[in-house]
């Protein structure tokens, strides 16, 4: 058998991390509120559904959005023809107004910088293969989100290194874990040629602050790097302090521009993975070149550009939208810290994301990684919850845990929050008095079952994961 | 600062066939607000059939606006990015690709993997099968996207399989031999061929001798063979087509080692005409190449409200047979307008059967046999005769003179009227001398600017290129 390439029979991937047995576990048993009312509850998926009706309700009443009205239809040729990879303008315009409004319209985006990705996921790669060479690197600020390890790295060849964030300063980016793993880079003979940044975090849900983006935008100029900005999360910030962007900081102080670009997509803010709308924005004339020639290889259809174009383009449906989504977040956010709170769990003070950062280091038998494994493997198999370890996230320090909460319904959600607060209790000594405030009826708000839509037979051979999950989480 | 892919051109846009594509732009023919523009004709899209897709739409309208049984999946296509793919679609995709080689192939929807268009799915099957450094053996005249596709990120060498008008340009045995000859030469490992069937530029289909030619080299060579056959719906006149697999089995190679070499790369951007809806797909029977290609498509995912639509469209068998009739007989009589017209001004084409586009001879219009002339000939269709067509020489043929010119993506009266300008161009050059022409005298400064940027940086070699 000749051998196919390095990279394909290689773990680049990155789906061979024992963090997937969590998604086995909940592949092989999901929770359904009838069908399946003790199976694993999916707590490992950052998306955003809480908002779903409002938009659903904006597409039944826009059907041009979806070219199946009557002058709709006359556009389908034009819209299947569109295969420029500068995207439409309509498009990109929509986006530029998107981003701008979500920064609280402090920053205007010009919609000739906007360059089309698959997704993120793409848009990362895309950004990677643009500024870095293979055997090259980029310092990325732990704890962070596992599918770097293979977006950035896997075809591409570039090298990460952490920069070390301690829970002591809630994992606060300061100069000196900068400047260590700069350092450490430079032992490794490892050229860095860039900082990726997220904000706001994913796994930690907080933002960045001001002095922090300065002082960052500083270290990147001193070394003459490129700055990364994933942004992607920019909408989900429900709560004080104010998201601040790369965008507006570069505003404020002095900075080569040619270094900075921002990754975003549609897929946390509205809730659209489905539909890859990821987006490359440079302030680097020669990489929005360059990553617009790449963008060949992930364009967004043209059938999904016209319906983003056509929904973000109404005013009223995005600020609506933007302040609907941030109040549910936050409603989210507040019950489920606040029910958590009330059996001893805390967790990283948050404003945005879709997840918390949950501090279960007072329930590990050790301070070791395989303590952590332990009562994950317990989380998932006895309380039925898939979490994400933050190992997985390359989180110096054990026993912190990364639980979405807007992925579900309330239902769900209390559900979730029964088997914690059984859990807490059965292994707590002290025992915390029950506060918990219970719905007063519980809502059978079935979600349409997945299982209805597709097939239950997605084993792939090869894969022992039926729905790839790496794909699906944002983990 | 950058990286090198960056700062480099294997991107392959300097190539004229871009070039002529920024010249139309420029200056596009519109038959009321500019007769006197550029016509397109270097663009391969078929533009003859959506009428038939748009009644289906008419008829149809909840699938656009994510319906199903009255009821919105909207929220459940949104949030659907598992990197297999809608299953239904699989289903019908493998369904649809096995009628297009009239059953003789069946497909396992377990082996097919999505991709954004063919050129992602070019790419990809490429990081699974090769290193950087390592080669392809790709037969010419090719597409030229194929310098990026396959080479720009992934760092792998086209070594082209020379391929000549003196016997249609078919695939030979001395030929593949000949170009791994010269990979070895060069101390590069050749780990697959590529070939496109039906082929661009050609509009042929491969002879089952051909295809024979190449299993054999692929055993022997113990390489792999991906065969792009992203044109394969657009067969339009017999000799019908053959697809790789169809001739493996012709050999019963389903047991053997070869079998999980054998490749093939699809895609709905031609023969149903939705190059914009981004749906390209690799076929494997190698459970390696379709797991790691699974978990890369994750970089370029067909849009979830893209696969609903396109699994109802292809899921109404009689929708599907009657386009796939209709749509080859369009393509057939559009075909024999434009060599029939090419015809009358003295221009063979080389004879075909598929594709959406013809090759053109025009060797008796050059000037001299060379490189120069062909690009001196090219420049005059362009900017004085009006029409986009591609030069030989961006598809990396072997002899100046061939032409690719495009039929499929233009109105009827459109391809009169190129055809017109043909015919006077002809007289004229035969009336007044070939040499005495001023190509120039029509070109807006622009144009002008960019042939001279161009002509520029084609006369100083890109180091990395082996072909020539």
């Amino acid at each position: 058998m000749v051998a196919i390439s390095k990279i394909a029979t290689g773990n680049g991937h990155g789906e061979d991390s024992p963090y997937f047995d969590g998604w086995k576990a909940y592949e092989t048993n999901p929770f359904h509120p009838i069908d399946r009312p003790d199976g694993v509850i999916q707590m490992g998926l950052a998306e955003n559904q809480l908002c779903f009706n409002f938009i659903k309700k904006w597409v039944m009443e826009h059907p041009e959005a979806s070219l199946c009205s009557a002058e709709g239809v006359n556009k389908f040729k034009e819209t299947a023809l569109f295969q420029d990879y500068h995207g439409m303008p309509e498009f990109r315009e929509a986006v530029a107004k998107f981003m701008g409004k979500v920064r609280s319209g402090r920053v205007k985006f010009d919609p000739d910088r906007i360059v089309m990705s698959g997704g993120a996921t793409g848009a990362h790669e895309m950004v990677a293969f643009c500024l870095a060479d293979p055997g090259e690197a980029f310092l990325v600020p732990t704890p962070y989100y596992p599918g770097f390890d293979r977006d950035l790295r896997w075809r591409t060849g570039v090298e990460l290194v952490p920069v070390v964030c301690e829970s002591s300063n809630n994992f606060k980016i300061t100069r000196a874990a900068l400047e260590a793993a700069y350092e450490k880079a430079k032992e490794a003979n490892l050229r860095v040629k860039g900082l990726l940044i997220t904000n706001p975090s994913n796994p930690l849900g907080t933002i960045l602050d001001r002095d922090t983006l300065k002082g960052i935008v500083k270290f990147i100029n001193e070394k003459n790097i490129h700055l990364i900005g994933d942004e992607i999360y920019a909408a989900t910030v429900f709560m004080e302090p104010e998201f601040v962007s790369i965008s507006e900081i570069i505003e404020e102080v002095e900075c080569n521009r040619d270094l900075i670009h921002i990754v975003y997509s549609l897929s946390k803010d509205m809730g659209f993975p489905g539909f890859r709308v990821g987006i490359v924005y440079s302030y680097n004339d020669a990489v929005v070149s360059c990553a617009r020639k790449m963008s060949s290889f992930g364009l967004v259809s043209s059938q999904t550009q016209h319906l983003i174009a056509t929904m973000l383009s109404d005013d009223d449906f995005v600020d609506s939208f933007i302040v609907e989504s941030k109040e549910q977040l936050f409603k989210r956010h507040k019950y489920f810290t606040l029910s958590l709170s009330q059996v001893g769990i805390g967790s990283l003070k948050s404003n945005a994301g879709l997840f918390i950062w949950m501090d279960l280091r007072k329930l590990l038998k050790e301070k070791t990684f395989d303590a952590e494994m332990d009562l994950w493997r317990v989380i998932i198999n006895e309380v039925k919850l898939n979490v994400s370890p933050g190992s997985s996230f390359h989180c110096d320090e054990p026993g912190w845990f990364r639980v979405c909460f807007a992925n579900m319904d309330d239902n769900t959600m209390e559900v979730a929050l029964l088997r914690i607060t059984t859990f807490m209790h059965k292994h707590n000594e002290a025992m915390v008095p029950r506060k918990l405030c219970r719905r007063a009826s519980l809502k059978l708000s079935l979600s349409r079952r997945r299982d209805d839509f597709m097939s239950q037979n997605m084993m792939s051979p090869h894969s022992p994961i039926p729905q790839s999950p790496l794909v699906r989480a944002r983990t | 600062m950058l990286s090198s892919k960056a700062s480099c051109n294997s991107h392959g846009q300097d190539s004229s066939y871009f070039l002529g594509w920024q010249l139309y732009e420029n200056n596009p023919f519109h038959e009321v607000e500019n007769p006197t523009g550029i016509i397109q004709m270097g663009l391969a899209e078929n533009q003859l059939s959506f009428d038939l897709v748009e009644s289906w739409l008419r008829k149809n309208p909840d699938v656009m606006e994510l319906k199903k049984g009255g009821e919105s999946v909207f929220r459940e296509l949104a949030l659907f990015q598992d990197y297999h793919g809608l299953p239904t679609f699989k289903n019908e995709l493998v369904e649809y690709m096995a009628k297009i080689r009239g059953n003789k192939v069946k497909f396992d929807p377990n082996n097919l993997v999505l991709a954004a268009g063919a050129t992602s799915a070019n790419e990809t099957l490429i990081f699974c099968l090769a290193d950087p450094g390592e080669a392809i053996l790709l037969p010419t005249p090719y597409y030229p996207g194929f310098d990026r596709d396959l080479k720009w990120r992934t760092g792998v060498v086209i070594v082209p399989v020379h391929c000549w008008s003196s016997n249609g340009f078919r695939i030979t045995m001395f030929a593949l031999e000949e170009a791994y000859e010269r990979a070895q030469k060069l101390n590069l490992k050749v780990k697959g061929v590529l070939i496109t069937n039906p082929s661009n530029p050609l509009g042929t289909t491969m002879t089952k001798e051909e295809l024979d030619h190449l299993i054999t080299f692929a055993m022997a060579k113990n390489i792999h063979v991906i065969s792009d056959e992203v044109f394969s719906g657009t067969v339009f006149d017999s000799p019908g087509f053959i697809s790789i697999l169809e001739a493996a089995m012709d050999r019963n190679l389903e047991n053997t080692d070869v079998w999980s070499r054998i490749h093939i790369v699809y895609s709905l951007s031609k023969d149903l005409g939705l190059p914009g809806f981004r749906v390209g797909m690799i076929y494997s029977n190698n459970k390696t190449v379709v797991g790691a290609s699974t978990k890369m498509s994750s970089f370029g995912l067909v849009s979830s409200q893209t696969q609903y639509l396109l699994t109802n469209v292809l899921a109404s068998k009689r929708f599907t047979s009657k386009y796939m009739k209709e749509n080859q007989k369009r393509l057939k009589k559009r075909k024999e307008m434009l060599v029939s017209g090419l015809k009358k001004s003295g221009i063979e084409c080389l004879k075909s059967n598929a594709g959406l586009f013809c090759w053109v001879d025009m060797r008796h219009l050059l000037s001299s046999n060379t490189l120069e002339a062909e690009t001196k000939l090219w420049n005059q269709m362009v900017c004085d005769v009006g029409l986009n067509i591609s030069p030989g020489s961006s598809f990396h043929c072997s002899e100046p003179g061939w032409f690719r010119v495009c039929f499929a993506n233009m109105s009827r009266g459109t391809l009169q009227v190129a055809m017109r300008r043909i015919k006077d161009f002809v007289e004229r050059s035969n009336f007044m001398g070939r040499s005495k022409m001023n190509y120039q005298q029509n070109m807006s400064s622009l144009s002008r600017k960019l042939l001279s940027n161009w002509v520029r940086k084609l006369s100083s070699p890109d180091p990395n290129e082996h072909e020539r």
